[in-house]
């Protein structure tokens, strides 16, 4: 004990008595580690906010748009054809074993008026289980009832940004807003679910029932009063969505009496897949910026190793003495490995504030999302460590293994 | 045997450097018993020095047998000769060899650092070993506020303070004016006298090792001459006379 005690003693002493020498050989672990904690802060960031956009369409959706037209052989794009119906959906929810619920939707863009106050907003058209996929909350009033759906009663839901615009310092509940001339009755407002990945504003639509939507404001005709515009399918985990999207696509296809040979007239897409992709880029990114950091600590290991390397030969005869007077191989050994700790662990300690207030300069500056963890700091700090133990390893040794006869003998 | 402190038997050192092999011990055999003053000369290169290193456990033999206070310790491995060296030699080097920056308690300290003594008795051992050689109230000294000769009882405090069976004194007064020689000489010699503490003395002068009992004198590797000191020198008293000499000189 007393042993390493003393070790830290002289190792303290020796950073002391050559101060610019050593600042300037902690500086690379200082750079080292405040790079790798700032890059994983930053990357850090980027897969919360991803995380959260994934976590704002919903958990384990599948999107069920209708398909394209096939004309003369060239495909017109998605959605140009009205194929998905509302008996789509019901039957998708009723036969499906892997789908937990599902909820058409119908939607379109329209005009809305309260007072003075004027706003172009999106109309979405959909049943009930439709905010329980998407996880949407009431902020005030409440939701719309099944009743209001099967009786196209015209009550709706405004998202915050409609809120705001039609309704400014007031509360809009039991108010009432025209859209497109016709008269809605306001029954709640939504939690604000922020920007979507793809970086439209989640919060600035108007929510009714579908029934409501189609008859009241879109307008539908007689010919395809069943339609809907997509179909929002939930599974019942994570791990049976891609099973749900297979079902979904045999019951479509049975449903629309489509041959073998006949292309799909839907397409189901899966969102969660989409943006886990970009998670999955984000974290790629991440790891490769803090490799790139993890590059500059290694260099200051080897900077550590340089100057223990000097201070071995510096110090042959300390080292000679020691041996002479008893000091075992693993003392000598000892020594120079907490002095080269001593060092990289306090360049890591300093790296580690520095890193720490670099991540908030970002974030302030820049606008980035990061997030320091705890982690990331205790890994830094052992890392630091470990630099230390690895680079101070051959010097180290060197001086332990230095012939005590010829250690003395050394001017 | 009992009173044997050291017996070599046909000690050999060779080194090889490249194509050139250089003998620097030709089969030594001698035995030193505990409690002798013992001065060891010869002109450089006649192996006294390496013959010293041998003695304290620094260095090998490469053939030929040592025995020190019973132990065979000529096949010890490294870590072994260094708790030897710990616990059974107390060096004394002629550039004292004391660390730079740290305090002459510290400096004293250093060899129970790599002992088995309890840390609770390493202040009062450092200090009854600086109290020896006449340093007690310069403990908290650096060694660049001390003398030569001061630096030099220092150093002999820290060969004292593990209870050695043996001083390995190499050179102790080269660095030294002849009064300051003396005064460590007397030191030497009063730890031989009160402790029975067996000291082996390397020195290339002559007058230097009058003060020993016996001389062993080496040349190209082996022993050439080996007998008692006949008139003996004795530091305590010529101090004595020059202090009474100076007192002359004063009236």
């Amino acid at each position: 004990m007393k042993l390493i005690l003393s070790s830290i003693r002289i190792a303290f002493r020796a950073l002391r008595v050559n101060k610019m020498r050593s600042a300037l050989t902690m500086l690379g672990v200082i750079i080292g580690v405040g790079a790798v904690i700032a890059m994983v802060a930053v990357g850090a960031g980027a897969t919360d906010r991803i995380q959260q956009q994934i976590a704002s369409i919903g958990s384990n959706v599948i999107i069920v748009l209708p398909g394209s037209l096939t004309a003369s052989g060239i495909r017109l794009g998605s959605g140009n054809a009205v194929t998905l119906t509302e008996d789509d959906a019901r039957a998708l929810a009723a036969e499906c074993p892997s789908i937990a619920a599902t909820a058409p939707t119908s939607r379109g863009s329209a005009q809305v008026v309260y007072g003075n106050n004027n706003w172009a907003t999106s109309i979405q058209g959909t049943t009930l289980d439709y905010l329980a996929i998407r996880d949407l909350q009431i902020a005030s009033g409440s939701a719309f009832t099944q009743q209001d759906v099967d009786g196209a009663t015209k009550v709706a839901l405004l998202g915050k940004t409609v809120a705001d615009n039609l309704f400014p310092g007031m509360d809009p509940v039991g108010q009432v807003i025209r859209i497109k001339q016709v008269p809605f009755t306001v029954v709640g407002t939504l939690v604000p679910k922020g920007q979507s990945p793809t970086g439209q504003d989640q919060d600035d639509l108007i929510i009714m029932p579908i029934s409501s939507a189609k008859k009241k404001v879109l307008g539908a005709s007689q010919a395809n009063a069943g339609s809907v515009g997509t179909i929002m399918v939930q599974a019942r985990g994570p791990e049976v969505v891609e099973q749900a999207q297979e079902e979904t696509q045999t019951l479509l296809r049975q449903r629309h009496h489509l041959q073998a040979a006949q292309d799909d007239d839907f397409t189901v897409r899966n969102l969660s897949e989409v943006f886990q992709a970009q998670e999955t880029s984000a974290s790629v990114m991440a790891i490769l910026l803090a490799s790139i950091a993890s590059v500059s600590l290694i260099v200051g290991g080897i900077g550590i190793m340089n100057i223990m390397l000097v201070s071995v030969t510096e110090r042959t005869k300390e080292i000679g003495l020691r041996q002479a007077i008893g000091a075992k191989t693993k003392n000598i050994l000892t020594q120079f490995l907490v002095e080269a700790v001593s060092l990289s662990t306090l360049g890591g300690m300093i790296g580690i504030v520095l890193g720490v207030s670099a991540s908030v300069l970002i974030s302030k500056f820049a606008g980035w999302t990061v997030h320091v963890g705890a982690a990331s700091v205790a890994m830094a700090f052992v890392f630091s460590a470990l630099v230390g133990v690895f680079f101070g390893y051959y010097p180290a040794r060197k001086a332990a293994f230095l012939d005590p006869i010829d250690a003395l003998r050394y001017e | 045997m009992t009173n044997q402190l050291i017996r070599v038997e046909e000690l050999t050192k060779i080194y090889r450097m490249g194509d050139n092999t250089l003998h620097a011990l030709r089969g030594v055999s001698l035995s030193i018993q505990k409690g002798e003053f013992v001065a060891i000369m010869g002109p450089s290169g006649s192996g006294k020095s390496t013959f010293m290193n041998v003695l304290g456990c620094l260095d090998r033999p490469t053939s030929g047998s040592y025995w020190l206070d019973g132990v065979d310790v000529s096949q010890l491995d490294r870590d072994q000769l260094a708790q030897i060296r710990n616990r059974k030699v107390g060096f004394v080097f002629q550039n004292y060899q004391l660390l730079a920056r740290t305090s002459a308690d510290e400096n004293v300290q250093l060899p129970l650092l790599y002992s088995d003594i309890p840390e609770r008795e390493h202040r009062r051992r450092s200090m009854e070993a600086l109290r020896a050689v006449g340093m007690q109230g310069r403990e908290h000294h650096h060694p660049n506020q001390l003398s030569g000769g001061q630096q030099q009882r220092v150093a002999i405090a820290r060969a004292l303070v593990t209870n050695p069976e043996i001083i390995m004194a190499d050179e102790p007064t080269g660095a030294l004016d002849s009064h300051t020689s003396i005064e460590i000489m007397a030191i030497l010699q009063r730890l031989n006298a009160e402790r029975g503490l067996s000291v082996v003395l390397v020195t290339h002068e002559s007058d230097i090792a009058q003060y020993a009992r016996r001389i062993i004198v080496f040349k190209d590797g082996a022993v050439v001459r080996d007998e008692p000191v006949p008139n003996r020198r004795s530091a305590d008293r010529e101090l004595a006379e020059l202090g009474r000499d100076a007192g002359e000189v004063a009236a």
